[in-house]
C-alpha cells in the first residue's frame, strides 16, 4: 500500500482503538482504563443500566425517559451479520446539542451494549462493534436538547451456507 | 428515461419463435431468429451465470418458484402456465421450452440442449457485427468460474480462458471468490477484461495491516466501475458483486473482506459518474439476485438498468422501477449459458432516450459451434474427459435441481448419503445450478460433478438434536422467504433425506416448519439427537468428497427411491409460483 500520510495511519489507530473500549464495556468486561475515561467526560459508568435486560429496562435505568423516532439519526449496520461475534454497526446523527449516544441490542441477553457521553462541541458520529446472540432488533438513541431519540434495524445472525 | 410501452411489445414478439422452428433451420450458420431489427447506438450483451458450462446443456426451469409478501405472484415468482401468460409466449413454442418447465421432456426431444461457449461465441460475434465495430459491450455477471468439475480442478483457469477468447469486457463475482484471494488474484491478473465489485471492502483489521486494495483510502479491494465507450457515447458500468459471500460460504475463503449491498456507496459512484464524469448512462452489473435489484432500483437513483444474475431467474422483458430520480429498469438473464441478453441503448446527449432488451434462448442447435472456441474446450477436457466418461448408471427418471424445496438429483444425493454414510437424516445444500439429465441418459462421473463441484465437497456426519434440526430449517428457510429481500441470500430450501416437514412460507422464522417426521413416520424430538449427514458446510469438515460418495451409490446399482420427497407446503394454494406442471 502506498500511503504517504501518517495523520492516516493515525487516526486510524485512534479509531480502532476507540471500537476496542466499546466492545470491551458491552461485555461487562471494565478495563482499568474505562472508568478513567469516562470519569473524564464528567460522568459515571452506567451499572444499573447495564444490569438490565430488556431494551425497556435499559432505557428507563440509562435515561429514564422514553425516545421517539427520528429520520435524523443515521444508522450503518449490516442487513445480514457476517459474523455474530462482531458487527460492524454505526450512528451519526443531524440532530443539534447532542449528550449522549447508545446502542441496544433486544435480544441480547443483557440489552444494552454500549453507551457514549458526547461532550459538547464533538461531532456526533460513534463507529463500534458489537456481539449478537441471535437476530435481533438493534436500536440506537441519541440523547439531543434534554429528548431522546431513536433508530431502529434489523440483523439477522444467521448460520449460513447454502448460497445460490 | 423516457420507455415506450410499443418497444416492449414489439421485443417481445421479436423473442418470441416459432414453434417447431429450430429442427427446420438446423444447419444453417446463424438462424434469422437471431437477426434483430436495429434499434439504438449502443449494444450491451450480458450473460451471467453460466457456471462454467462450456458445452451445451438441458436445463429444466424450475415449477415451484415462490413469492411471499409485495413479491407474491410478481416476476420474478412465476413459473410454468402462469409465467408464459405473463410473459406472452405461446405453449408448445421454442421460447416456452426456453424460459419454462412446461411439457420440458417433450420439449427437449424436439428442441435440444442451449448454450455452450463456442455456440455463445458464434452469436456473440453475430450480435457484435450486426451494429459495427466499438458499439458494443461485453459483459459476464459472475458464476462464470465454477459449476463443472473441469472447473473445479482448473481452479477456474479454464473459464478465464475461454472469457477471454469469448471478449467479456468486464465481471463481478460469487463463486469466483470460492477459491480465495491467491487464486482469485491470479485468475483476475490473466484475464483480459475488468473485475468489478463496488462493494467488497477490507476488514478493519486487513486495512489496518495494509492488505492488498484496489483503494487503500476507502478500503475498497476492487475497481468499482469503468467507464467505457461505445457508439461514441460514455457508459459507466458499475460492478455489484455477491453481497453475503462470507455467510453463504466459508468465512476462510474470504477472510480479508467484507461485503453487503451497500447501497449509499453505490449512490456516491451513481451520483459523481453522473455529475463529474458525465456519463450517458450507468448501467450496474449485478449479482444481488433479482429481489435484491428490485428493492435497489427503488432507493438507488441514477442507474439506467441493472443487468441482474444470482438468483438464475430468465425473465424475457425488464421491469420497471420507479425511484425517487426516474426509472431504473431491471433484468435477470437466467443461467448455465442457456440465454444472453440484449441491451440495445438509443443515447443522446447527456441520457438514454430509449432502451431495448430481448434475452435470447442460445439454441445450441441453430449455432454452428465457433472453431476456436471449440478447439479451446476441447484442449482444456482433454486432461480429464477420459477419467471421468464411464457411465456410473443411467438417469432412472428425469433429473433435475432447480425448485424452491427439491430436485430428483438432490433426492439421488440425499439417498447416497443416507445409504453410504448410514445416516437417519441427510442435509444437501439448495444451490441453484446443477444440471438436468433426462430419463435413460448415461449418468457419468462428468454429470454427478457438474451437481457437485464446489471447493468445499467434504461430506460430514454429525449429531444433531431435532431442535437443531429444525433451527438450521428454519434459518434457510428465511434465506428464502423473508419478506425483506435484502435479508435473502438466494439460493433454495437445504434439501433432506429421512425427514418430512410441512412450510408455511409467508411465516415468519421460526414459525414456518412444522410436523417434522422421520422415515419411519414418527415424530421429530425437539430434545433427542440423530445421526445427521451432509455435505457444504460452512465450517472445515473432513469426510469424502460428496461426489465420490454419490459415484459410489450409483455404481453399487441400488434400485432407484421413487418416493417424493416429504415436503408440505401451506398457504400457497393460489401463488403462481407453483405448478404441477411439467
Amino acid at each position: 500500500m502506498e500511503i504517504t500520510s501518517n495523520e492516516f495511519f493515525k487516526t486510524r489507530r485512534l479509531v480502532l482503538k476507540g471500537a476496542g473500549v466499546a466492545a470491551l464495556i458491552g461485555l461487562g468486561v471494565v478495563p482499568f482504563e474505562v472508568p478513567q475515561a469516562l470519569a473524564a467526560a464528567n460522568d459515571k459508568y452506567p451499572e444499573e443500566a447495564f444490569k438490565q435486560k430488556t431494551e425497556a429496562e435499559a432505557i428507563k435505568a440509562l435515561y429514564g425517559k422514553t425516545a421517539e423516532p427520528s429520520d435524523k439519526i443515521k444508522l450503518d449496520a449490516p442487513e445480514i451479520a457476517e459474523n455474530g461475534a462482531v458487527v460492524p454497526i454505526s450512528a451519526t446523527t443531524t440532530l443539534a446539542d447532542v449528550s449522549s449516544i447508545s446502542f441496544l441490542v433486544s435480544e441480547n441477553p443483557i440489552s444494552l451494549v454500549a453507551s457514549y457521553k458526547i461532550p459538547a462541541g464533538t461531532l456526533p458520529s460513534v463507529a463500534n462493534r458489537i456481539k449478537m446472540a441471535k437476530t435481533s432488533n438493534v436500536t440506537v438513541l441519541v440523547e439531543a436538547g434534554g429528548k431522546l431519540y431513536s433508530a431502529v434495524k434489523e440483523i439477522k445472525v444467521t448460520v449460513g451456507g447454502c448460497g445460490g | 428515461m423516457i420507455i415506450r410501452r410499443r418497444d416492449f411489445l414489439k421485443a417481445s414478439a421479436a423473442a418470441t419463435l416459432t414453434a417447431g422452428l429450430p429442427r427446420l433451420a438446423r444447419g444453417v450458420d446463424t438462424a434469422s431468429v437471431y437477426d434483430l431489427e436495429r434499434f439504438g447506438n449502443a449494444r450491451i450483451l450480458h450473460i451471467t451465470d453460466t457456471h462454467a458450462q462450456l458445452k451445451p446443456v438441458f436445463f429444466r426451469e424450475p415449477s415451484v418458484n415462490i413469492g411471499v409478501g409485495s413479491m407474491a405472484g410478481q416476476p420474478p415468482h412465476l413459473v410454468g402456465k402462469a409465467f408464459l401468460d405473463r410473459f406472452g409466449i405461446r405453449p408448445d413454442s421454442a421460447d416456452a421450452y426456453a424460459f419454462s418447465c412446461v411439457e420440458f421432456e417433450k420439449a427437449a426431444a424436439r428442441f435440444g440442449r442451449l448454450g455452450g461457449f463456442a455456440h455463445l461465441k458464434t452469436l456473440v460475434e453475430k450480435l457484435r457485427a450486426d451494429v459495427g465495430e466499438r458499439r458494443t459491450l461485453l459483459l459476464d455477471g459472475g458464476d462464470l468460474w465454477q459449476g463443472t468439475g473441469f472447473a473445479n480442478a482448473m481452479k477456474g483457469a479454464d473459464m478465464v480462458e475461454a472469457a477471454n477468447l469469448l471478449g467479456i469486457e468486464a465481471m463481478t463475482g460469487h463463486w469466483e471468490f470460492t477459491y480465495g484471494e491467491q487464486v482469485l488474484r491470479d485468475n483476475l491478473a490473466r484475464f483480459k477484461g475488468e473485475f468489478l465489485a463496488q462493494n467488497v471492502f477490507l476488514t478493519e483489521e486487513a486495512a489496518f495491516n495494509d492488505a492488498k486494495a484496489f483503494d487503500p483510502a476507502s478500503g475498497r479491494v476492487f475497481k468499482p466501475s469503468i467507464i467505457k465507450e461505445i457508439g461514441g457515447h460514455r457508459v459507466a458500468i458499475i460492478g455489484q458483486a455477491f453481497p453475503y459471500v462470507p455467510i453463504a460460504h466459508p468465512k476462510r475463503f474470504t477472510p480479508d473482506w467484507k461485503f453487503g449491498i451497500r447501497d449509499e456507496e453505490l449512490q456516491k459512484l451513481v451520483d459523481g459518474h453522473r455529475n463529474n464524469d458525465k456519463v450517458e448512462a450507468v448501467i450496474l452489473l449485478s449479482h444481488n439476485g433479482m429481489d435484491v435489484d428490485l428493492k435497489l432500483a427503488g432507493r438507488v437513483t441514477g442507474i439506467d438498468v441493472i443487468l441482474g444474475g444470482h438468483t438464475h431467474d430468465a425473465i424475457p422483458l425488464p421491469i420497471t422501477v420507479t425511484n425517487a430520480g426516474g426509472v431504473t429498469l431491471v433484468t435477470n438473464a437466467g443461467s448455465n449459458g442457456k440465454f444472453i441478453g440484449v441491451l440495445d441503448l438509443d443515447l443522446a446527449k447527456g441520457k438514454v432516450a430509449n432502451v431495448r432488451y430481448r434475452l435470447l434462448p442460445v439454441f445450441a442447435e441453430l449455432l454452428k459451434p465457433d472453431p476456436a472456441m471449440q478447439a479451446l474446450i476441447d484442449k482444456m477436457r482433454q486432461p480429464y474427459v477420459d477419467d471421468w466418461d464411464d457411465k456410473l448408471a443411467a438417469a432412472d427418471r428425469l433429473l433435475y435441481r432447480r425448485g424452491n424445496f427439491s430436485g430428483t438429483v438432490d433426492q439421488l444425493i440425499c439417498d447416497a448419503l443416507l445409504n453410504e454414510l448410514e445416516a437417519e437424516i441427510t442435509l444437501s445444500p439448495g444451490f441453484r445450478w446443477g444440471l438436468t439429465t433426462l430419463a435413460g441418459q448415461p449418468l457419468t462421473m462428468e454429470d454427478v460433478l457438474s451437481e457437485t463441484a464446489i471447493t468445499y465437497p467434504e461430506t460430514y456426519v454429525a449429531t444433531m438434536t431435532g431442535h437443531q434440526i429444525k433451527d438450521v430449517l428454519e434459518d434457510v428457510c428465511d434465506n428464502l422467504f423473508n419478506v425483506d429481500p435484502y435479508y435473502q441470500q438466494g439460493g433454495d430450501m437445504v434439501r433432506v433425506g429421512g425427514l418430512a416437514y410441512t412450510c408455511t412460507p409467508a411465516e415468519t422464522v421460526g414459525k414456518r416448519i412444522s410436523e417434522l417426521k422421520l422415515a419411519n413416520g414418527k415424530h421429530l424430538e425437539a430434545g433427542k439427537s440423530y445421526k445427521v449427514a451432509g455435505w457444504a458446510s460452512v465450517n472445515q469438515q473432513s469426510g469424502a468428497p460428496v461426489w465420490d460418495v454419490v459415484a459410489k451409490h450409483l455404481r453399487a446399482g441400488r434400485p432407484p427411491n421413487r418416493d417424493a420427497p416429504g415436503v408440505t407446503l401451506k398457504g400457497v394454494d393460489d401463488n403462481p409460483g407453483i405448478t404441477k406442471l411439467g
